[in-house]
């Protein structure tokens, strides 16, 4: 069991442990999706959402299904079994009930089954052998320093639309850069608070 | 939704879904094999020209020792999930094609990682979830998707080995420049030695692996106008 207290947990997933920034996870929709604040914000509730609640299920399905029945090696094969049949089933929940919550979030349900930032979630729960309620704090933490990443991200591209840049690194790549400053930036959290 | 619709993992199936048809030359697999092959490795190279599976291209590029494992892994369980995919194409009944697709996929990335644990158990340590995260890799589902599912078994083998070859040598690109930049040594070996270079730790630490990555992408695009870039703007 991991004995670092919750809250650290949860601040240290935000900030200096940010799943975005020094783990690099959920890269692909960072990238394609952060050029406007309103398509950011809707995806990374739809994100955190869905992080705390597969992080939730997978907690349960690793202690109480996998373990007892010495099944530890079906655990990536179950964890993505499970994230894609939660995600499709809020997908169908969502557009049965709430039709306004389905157009501003569940256009982004289907891009997050292949969101590595979920399963990546999942799995450092499992590799850092988290009790339940610290699994809850990080999978909080890991989507609300997601979202906040790619929110800072939308801002600055949404300025960088009038800056010269020059026409190799044009796209992708001053994207990347930007990200590099942004990771930079959050390293200045280092030493407050530490997971590992 | 806007600028999202051209989500990455969609562009790889608008990118390259032609590979190999477009230049017959004569050669192994009924002479698309090597035109294949280009595709996959050069003209259409899944991290640079793509930027597909950046994810694991960023965390595992410290150092070189992890990059050519990760490349190798890549390489393995493309090669192998086009295979199966390719050979089962016909009997996949197409509106559940993504699960099995995912299921092929993590059956051999499980395969891989139990090898690793077995006998590489500090690499496997080193390499920690990045590993289980092959799964997602934008490339693998990919070239599953676009290419497995229309050719023969044989020919995907080789569009697998080829996405897996360019992704491979990306990667120990990107892992060359920083452990070189960050420690000075590469696999061990001193190269930049401490009076007229100082490592630059910053190299080996998350925004390095932004910057060098962010580089490398602009130096391939210099090389070559990528003929991606237009479908995606």
């Amino acid at each position: 069991m991991n004995d670092t207290s919750t809250w650290v947990i949860l601040f240290a997933a935000i900030f200096t442990n940010n799943i975005l920034l020094a783990n690099f996870l959920g890269m692909c929709s960072f990238i394609a999706c952060s050029n406007r604040i309103g398509t950011s914000l809707g995806l990374g509730t739809a994100v955190t959402f869905v992080m705390v609640t597969t992080t939730i299920i997978n907690y349960a399905v690793y202690h109480y299904v996998l373990i007892p029945w010495g099944l530890e090696h079906l655990t990536f094969i179950v964890f993505i079994a499970v994230i894609a049949a939660f995600v499709q089933f809020v997908e169908m929940f969502v557009e049965r009930f709430s039709l306004k919550l389905y157009f501003a979030l569940g256009i982004f349900l289907p891009l997050i089954t292949v969101n590595c930032a979920i399963l990546g979630a999942s799995l450092f729960m499992v590799i850092r052998r988290y009790t339940f309620f610290q699994t809850v704090g990080f999978g909080l933490g890991a989507g609300l320093g997601w979202t906040v990443a790619i929110l800072l991200m939308a801002g600055l591209r949404q300025k960088m639309r009038y800056s010269h840049v020059p026409e190799p690194f044009q796209g992708v790549p001053i994207a990347m850069i930007v990200t590099g400053v942004l990771a930079m930036v959050f390293m200045g959290f280092a030493g407050m608070v530490s997971i590992t | 939704m806007g600028n999202c619709s051209s989500s990455v993992c969609a562009s790889v199936v608008v990118g390259a879904p032609a590979a190999g048809a477009a230049c017959p030359t004569k050669g192994f697999c009924g002479g698309r094999g090597l035109a294949t092959l280009k595709d996959g490795a050069w003209t259409f190279n899944p991290l640079a020209i793509q930027i597909l599976g950046i994810c694991s291209a960023l965390a595992v590029t410290n150092r070189v020792e992890t990059s050519l494992v990760m490349g190798g892994a890549l390489i393995f369980v493309t090669v192998c999930s086009n295979l199966f995919v390719s050979l089962l194409r016909n009997y996949i009944p197409h509106r559940i094609r993504m699960i099995v697709e995912v299921a092929i996929i993590a059956t051999f990335v499980i395969l891989f990682d139990r090898f690793l644990k077995a006998f590489y158990w500090p690499m496997s340590k080193q390499l920690g979830p990045y590993v289980g995260l092959i799964i997602t890799n934008c490339i693998v589902m990919g070239r599953a998707e676009a290419f497995a599912l229309q050719n023969r078994p044989a020919l995907s083998m080789v569009d697998g080995f080829a996405n897996g070859l360019g992704y491979a040598v990306a990667l120990v690109a990107i892992g060359f420049f920083r452990e070189l930049l960050g420690t000075g040594r590469v696999l061990g070996y001193t190269l930049l030695a401490e009076p007229w270079y100082t490592p630059n730790q910053l190299m080996i630490l998350a925004p390095g692996a932004f910057f060098m990555l962010g580089i490398i992408i602009a130096v391939f695009n210099t090389l070559k106008q990528p003929p991606a870039k237009e479908a995606k703007k």
